[in-house]
């Protein structure tokens, strides 16, 4: 029971930073109607960017910092970049994330190299915030749990409460009509990117001393990142949120128990053959829980998606 | 008016015009003569990948460029007909199957066909975003299967063969690279061929109708889903027929046959080349496979200027290396290519000094941040520099900065020249 906790709040803390991701890229998704492939690569750059100032300053301006300063670079890239290859169409505007989501890696790898940087939680949360029959919980993914949920409340807040997240919402239905109300749409949709890309970067420096800091961290997450949102329902917040705690503890779960196939097929009347080795079906009986985990979020989305295609929550069919 | 059409339908053209089949044989006779010219080992093995490239992203663009669908997962179309080949090949070393090698790249895109099939059945129900973010699921879900289930992938190490050990065919037995070079000319030519094809069939056309406009398509009743996955289905085919090439050719196939980056690689080459043409492809997988060999003897950072290669293709020329030169047509055929080459020449030095100094400045900032102690020499276009020291990145950010600013001042000149170029006088 007491590892069933455990599990649970470790699904958790995996879950509210995939939601992190999933709420900046659902947001740009339902604005702009782009998916924006590289928006794990903001991530990535965030983890970087707050390794390189906390060597300078320590772990709480680069909290800071590193958000603001991919924001901007976010901004930049949908002014200059994204807004020019808009009149293409939308695949175009895909490949062209899918670009730089590859030159993002290389350029991060031209700078720190491919080896793994030394990011370290800050001393004042290295401790044990509590335990669990002896399981110790540490305080660092407690805070990482604060900072997700407290980024989630003041995105709902915004969005729902404030006059600007009034303008925003409209922009996402209407954008001529609030265009002819005289607000300036373009500028709303550049804002609405930084802001995304700025709360990716916020998950990437609180997941870069957990989770490691690596040329390939981005492309770890993002596919799985993708999945979730297409789970959730296309440009849905709440879909968005159900799915990423889903796959946050489908991955935790499945990690966590070792299942053996042998075990299941022999409690349903099969005996394991003789000559395994030799056996095409080899592959089934020695198949565990924790080795399938990886392909679990993938094969949801599939069953997902012959079942219920809009996803769990969307409206639009996909 | 009804007249002139009558005529028009009335006059026949040729069934096969000699202008459409002039490129093929040409193209044919120079894949003959290749060998001649590079008959090194190194040369063969270059020509062949080739070849496999060309194949795999013309099925590619069958997708990209003729139906308008974009996959992130097409890696494993090519990768599960080369693992089915390997195993047939496995079948013919071990338990006497009879298969000469010639006929496998059929079988290889028969398995293609049968898996885009399956996948396509639910896949290809949306276009766009959705079609994308699916063919991604897809990709990494195979890729990631590929690991656990070795009876099939082979785990780790892959699935590997022996190609000599079926019968002989007209006395090959495909031991040698030239063999196996002219086996995959024959295939490259017979796929591609089948590919433009198919592209000419009512089919091909349907589908180009469906990607400009899905709903228009649909009104006059052609299912836009059933188009686009038979055209999947074909592609997937002959994704199958590339996969197969590779299988004969490489001996092996491991997991980086399925994995997203392999299928990222064809979606760059594709776009590269172009994807609104037939030949766009064809051309990306060349330069592309040049590229690759030759940069990545010079530089450690050939990965770098491809990703800014193609994020600046993306933004400035969506119609790829093959547009850029087929905007040049119109200008030829008003005979006013003339008009171009001044501003052209003008430009070029500038532009080739801007080019040069952006790469000095990656190369030194590169050196001085990852080379090992001590060292600080380093080897520059011929020159030998220290990367430590700021003067050679002063003077090359120096030559970026003036080269940019006169790149500036010439361009309105050559787009004047452009306009012209472009512009057919009114006849009197």
């Amino acid at each position: 029971m007491s590892l069933f906790i455990v599990n649970i709040l470790d699904g958790l803390v995996t879950g509210l930073l995939l939601f992190m991701l999933c709420s900046g890229l659902t947001l740009i998704f339902s604005m702009m109607g782009v998916l924006n492939f590289a928006h794990a690569s903001f991530y990535m750059l965030g983890a970087y960017f707050g390794y390189q100032i906390s060597t300078y300053v320590g772990f709480w301006p680069g909290l800071i910092l590193a958000p603001i300063i991919v924001g901007v670079i976010g901004a930049a890239i949908e002014r200059y970049g994204l807004r020019r290859v808009h009149q293409y169409g939308h695949v175009p505007e895909l490949i062209f994330t899918f670009g730089l989501a590859l030159l993002i890696e290389e350029v991060v790898q031209f700078f720190w190299g491919k080896s793994q940087m030394a990011f370290e939680a800050p001393a004042a949360l290295k401790f044990a915030a509590f335990s669990i029959a002896g399981n110790a919980f540490p305080a660092y993914k407690v805070f990482m749990i604060f900072i997700a949920i407290g980024v989630f409340l003041v995105l709902l807040y915004i969005l729902t409460k404030t006059r600007i997240g009034m303008i925003i919402q409209a922009a996402l239905s209407y954008p001529e009509t609030v265009q002819n109300l005289g607000h300036n749409v373009p500028l709303i949709f550049m804002g609405v990117f930084g802001v995304g890309t700025a709360m990716a970067a916020i998950a990437g420096v609180i997941a870069g001393p957990v989770l490691g800091t690596f040329p390939g961290m981005a492309v770890l997450l993002g596919s799985i990142v993708f999945v979730t949102i297409v789970i959730g329902g296309l440009g849905s917040l709440w879909g968005a949120l159900l799915a990423s705690l889903l796959i946050g503890w489908l991955q935790t779960f499945a990690a966590a128990y070792n299942l053996r196939m042998a075990d299941l097929l022999t409690a349903i009347g099969l005996t394991e053959p003789a000559d395994l080795a030799q056996s095409l079906l080899s592959d089934l009986w020695t198949l565990t829980l924790p080795q399938v985990g990886p392909i679990l979020p993938y094969l949801l989305m599939i069953i997902v998606l012959a079942l219920r295609p809009q996803g769990l929550f969307g409206k639009r069919e996909t | 008016m009804s007249l002139q059409g009558q005529q028009s339908i009335g006059t026949k053209t040729p069934l096969i015009p000699i202008r459409k089949v002039l490129p093929w044989l040409i193209a044919c006779g120079f894949l003959l003569l290749l060998p001649q010219v590079f008959p090194s080992g190194a040369g063969l093995t270059i020509m062949n990948q080739m070849a496999i490239t060309i194949v795999f992203a013309l099925a590619y663009n069958m997708l990209l460029g003729q139906a308008g669908m974009l996959s992130f997962g097409h890696a494993v179309y090519m990768g599960l007909g080369g693992f089915f080949c390997m195993h047939l090949l496995n079948q013919v070393e071990y338990n006497q199957l009879y298969l000469p090698l010639p006929l496998l790249p059929l079988f290889g895109g028969l398995f293609g066909l049968i898996f885009a099939f399956l996948i396509g059945s639910f896949s290809t129900r949306r276009a766009g975003t959705v079609f994308a973010m699916i063919s991604l699921g897809v990709g990494e879900l195979i890729a990631a299967c590929s690991i656990i289930i070795v009876v099939f992938f082979g785990g780790e190490e892959g699935v590997s063969g022996d190609r000599t050990m079926g019968p002989q065919v007209f006395g090959f037995d495909f031991a040698s690279q030239l063999e196996v070079y002219y086996l995959t000319a024959i295939w490259l030519v017979l796929a591609a061929l089948g590919m433009y094809l198919f592209s000419r069939t009512p089919m091909g056309r349907i589908a180009n109708a469906v990607r400009d406009n899905e709903e228009r398509a649909e009104f006059l009743g052609y299912s836009q889903r059933n188009v686009r996955w038979i055209s999947f289905c074909a592609s997937g085919f002959f994704c199958g027929i590339a996969g197969a090439l590779f299988a004969i050719n490489f001996e092996i196939l491991t997991e980086e046959n399925l994995n997203l980056a392999t299928s990222g690689s064809i979606l760059l080459i594709t776009f590269l080349g172009g994807v609104g043409f037939f030949v766009g492809p064809v051309i990306g997988a060349v330069v592309f496979t040049l590229l690759q060999t030759v940069l990545s003897l010079y530089t450690e950072i050939w990965q770098l200027y491809l990703g800014i290669l193609f994020v600046l293709t993306v933004m400035f020329f969506p119609s790829g290396l093959t547009g850029l030169i087929a905007m040049h047509f119109r200008p030829w055929n008003l005979s006013k290519v003339g008009l171009l080459i001044r501003p052209y020449a003008k430009i070029a030095g500038p532009a080739l000094v801007l080019l040069f100094s952006a790469i000095a400045i990656m190369e030194i900032l590169f050196h001085a941040r990852h080379s090992s102690i001590g060292s600080e020499e380093m080897n520059l276009f011929g020159m030998t520099i220290n990367s430590h020291s700021p003067v050679p990145l002063i003077i090359a950010v120096g030559l970026l900065l003036i080269s940019f600013f006169v790149v500036r001042k010439l361009a309105p000149g050559l787009l004047d020249a452009w306009q012209d170029a472009n512009h057919q006088e009114r006849e009197t």
